[in-house]
């Protein structure tokens, strides 16, 4: 954990910076749309300061024990803390940007300042 | 006879596969357990024993079916969850670390979920397969899944999941147990029972009148029968404890009699009661029922057999001191730990409590016989019903260990009380004592009401309490009906004063026939005498004129020759 610790620590000024991770199952149809919702937000709303990871059950099924997931599609907002989650294959862009609070970036920034 | 449903329980016509619980008196009502390879919701209202149930479940599948397991819980962590199980005497880590069980919580893992758009519940699926691959689980626990309904912002989208979840499983062949929270007006609160259609288990933790009971129903069993009543259970330090309704038989019914300590009343009972059988002693306050239990305690342990005095009225040194006035002496079968001495109080405690009291002591002491004094004041605590039906559920725990009861009732005066009328069914023998009050007091009489597998009639004794322990006595039975104590005294007195009166009678009568007798001789013979004399008398008068006659014929001739001899002269 060192690598990623140290990548955080460096950006961790930087309030504005989303590590995302996504929770899918598969290569369901399902799972294809949360993804690719989940880009073309990140593209629009958080250009250059994001980072998604994707991390496949089915692959690592004791995951979805140790992370604590149910639902499928699951994002986690892992930074900025706290820890934000929404379910779903993320095509309600209002309700993503909501659940990711985007709209609250620039008050964290003056936060940071 | 609403206790005692009989379950003509047909095996053929029950072939469905069964997965024993291992609950104590569950797999009895279910016969068998709950059905394998398919899913059970179990019901109620928070801290019904959901989720008691359920762990217990899973852990007798462990420990003594050789089942492992997957717990996973959405209501309680890891560590509440293992926690609740050593409550009941089972220690999850242990049988985690054996790999033969898996305790995943999720609690808090669906809350504050923001939806946007469609989703499923994969990752639950994917979850539970990890674990239960991971120990080749056959049972299968979700606690509590209202939780999910609750806290998942699409309902629609969790009914669909929860089915399709439902179906895996079972195609999975694991048996299932779904908890769920009760609902208003029907079985859950969010219509699990629609997708858990094969067994339905109602828990209920009802107040009535200040004491909470738990209870149990089987509402639906999918191809099996089972027992529609409600059942009082219990959680107990040993897991939970069904309390069947049905009577359990002993494995062999005791041809043995054995004797209540008082010798007048085993002969009046045939020879004592059989051992195994539950005897009542009902009767109203200050009728001797106490002491008459006390004895059979007592005669217990001079049998050397172990006894069980269980006083739901007066402390155990009350009990004790009474009875020594009465020329009983426990103590000494105390000090050899023959004689246990304890004392309830039924005010200050559940029937739950009570059950499992009495079972732990069953289990602790291992009694031969057992008396309950008195079942009467059970009432105290509960509602009459309840109290009655805790009387039922007392008397078939110790008929199922195949202990010899003897039970007390207060009964009043006037009539008959509910514990009395519901348990004389449930009793083998029935002993009723009755206050007889007559010319300023109190006697008791004993009937025997009631005495199973015995030859009987209605037997009545009058009871007496001496300094040297109860004595039955024959009553007398007088022009006016059954008399008792001093009356009973007088009426004897009376009787043995009309039988002198009666003797001296018959002397008197005799004397005089004596009397009469040696008259009538004194007369017989006087009249003989008299007799005599008078035959004397005429013989002597013929004697006279004989001789008369002769002088009369000698004169008669010296006359002739007077005359003819002067010629001859």
């Amino acid at each position: 954990m060192s690598g990623p610790e140290t990548e955080g620590s460096a950006r961790a000024p930087d309030a504005g910076f989303f590590r995302l991770r996504l929770y899918v199952a598969g290569q369901t149809p399902r799972s294809a749309l949360a993804q690719a919702n989940l880009a073309q937000v990140c593209e629009s709303y958080l250009p250059g300061r994001h980072e998604i990871e994707v991390v496949d059950l089915l692959d690592q099924p004791d995951r979805a024990r140790t992370d604590g997931v149910l639902v499928i599609p699951t994002l986690v907002r892992c930074l900025p803390e706290p820890v934000r989650k929404v379910v779903g294959d993320l095509s309600d862009t209002t309700r993503l940007l909501a659940g990711l609070e985007v709209s609250g970036v620039g008050g964290l920034g003056d936060v940071a300042s | 006879m609403g206790l005692w449903p009989t379950y003509a329980h047909d095996e053929a016509s029950d072939a469905l596969p069964k997965a024993p619980t291992g609950i104590s008196g569950f797999d009895d009502i279910t016969f068998g357990g709950l059905p394998r390879g398919r899913a059970t919701v179990v019901t109620g209202a928070a801290g019904a024993g959901k989720s008691m149930f359920a762990v217990e479940f899973l852990a007798r599948g462990v420990l003594d079916h050789d089942e492992p397991g997957v717990l996973l819980s959405f209501e309680e962590s890891s560590e509440e969850l293992v926690a609740n199980a050593g409550s009941l005497g089972f220690d999850l880590d242990a049988m985690c670390a054996d790999g033969a069980l898996v305790v995943d919580s999720a609690v808090g893992q669906t809350d504050d979920l923001l939806q946007s758009g469609q989703f499923d519940l994969e990752g639950l699926f994917l979850r539970l397969k990890a674990s239960i691959e991971a120990v080749g689980a056959r049972r299968v626990v979700l606690d509590t899944v209202e939780t999910l309904f609750a806290t998942l912002p699409d309902e629609i989208a969790v009914r669909r999941e929860f089915g399709r979840l439902l179906r895996w499983l079972k195609g999975q062949d694991l048996t299932v147990v779904v908890t769920a929270e009760k609902g208003e007006r029907r079985l859950t609160r969010h219509g699990v029972e629609e997708y858990v259609s094969d067994c339905v288990v109602v828990l209920d933790h009802r107040i009535d009148d200040e004491v909470a009971t738990r209870r149990m129903r089987v509402a639906k069993y999918r191809g099996s029968q089972h027992g529609t009543n409600e059942f009082p259970f219990l959680i107990t330090g040993r897991g939970l404890v069904v309390m069947p309704l049905h009577q359990v038989d002993p494995e062999a019914v005791s041809d043995e009699r054995i004797g209540l300590g008082i010798p007048a009343l085993d002969e009046m009972l045939g020879g004592g009661v059989f051992r195994g059988s539950t005897t009542m002693i009902s009767g109203s306050a200050g009728t001797g029922k106490t002491t008459i239990a006390v004895t059979a305690a007592d005669a217990a342990c001079t049998r050397g057999e172990r006894a069980l005095f269980l006083s739901l009225e007066e402390p155990a040194g009350q009990i004790l001191r009474n009875m020594r006035s009465v020329g009983v002496d426990l103590d000494r079968w105390r000090t050899e730990g023959l004689l246990r001495v304890e004392h309830l109080r039924p005010a200050t405690m559940g029937l739950e409590e009570h059950l499992a009291a009495l079972h732990l002591m069953l289990d602790e002491h291992r009694p031969d016989v057992v008396v309950i004094d008195a079942v009467g004041s059970l009432n105290r605590g509960v509602a009459a019903g309840a109290s009655a039906s805790v009387v039922a559920r007392d008397i078939a725990l110790l008929r199922s260990r195949g202990v010899t009861a003897v039970l007390t009732a207060l009964t009043d005066e006037a009539g008959v009380e509910i514990t009395e009328v519901s348990a004389s069914s449930l009793v083998d023998a029935w002993l009723l004592l009755r206050n007889v009050e007559a010319d300023g007091e109190r006697n008791r009489l004993l009937y025997a009401i009631k005495n199973r597998g015995s030859a009987h009639s209605n037997q009545v004794r009058e009871f007496l309490l001496t300094e040297h322990g109860p004595e039955l006595v024959d009553v007398f039975v007088g022009p006016d009906g059954v008399v008792t104590g001093s009356r009973r005294e007088l009426q004897e007195e009376e009787e043995r004063r009309r039988e002198r009166a009666r003797r001296a009678e018959h002397a008197r009568l005799d004397a005089e026939l004596e009397r009469r007798r040696a008259e009538v001789e004194a007369q017989v013979a006087s009249l003989r005498r008299q007799l005599e004399a008078e035959v004397a008398a005429v013989a002597a008068r013929a004697d006279t004129e004989a001789a008369s006659a002769v002088a009369v014929a000698r004169d008669r001739a010296a006359a002739a020759r007077r005359r003819s001899g002067d010629g001859t002269s």
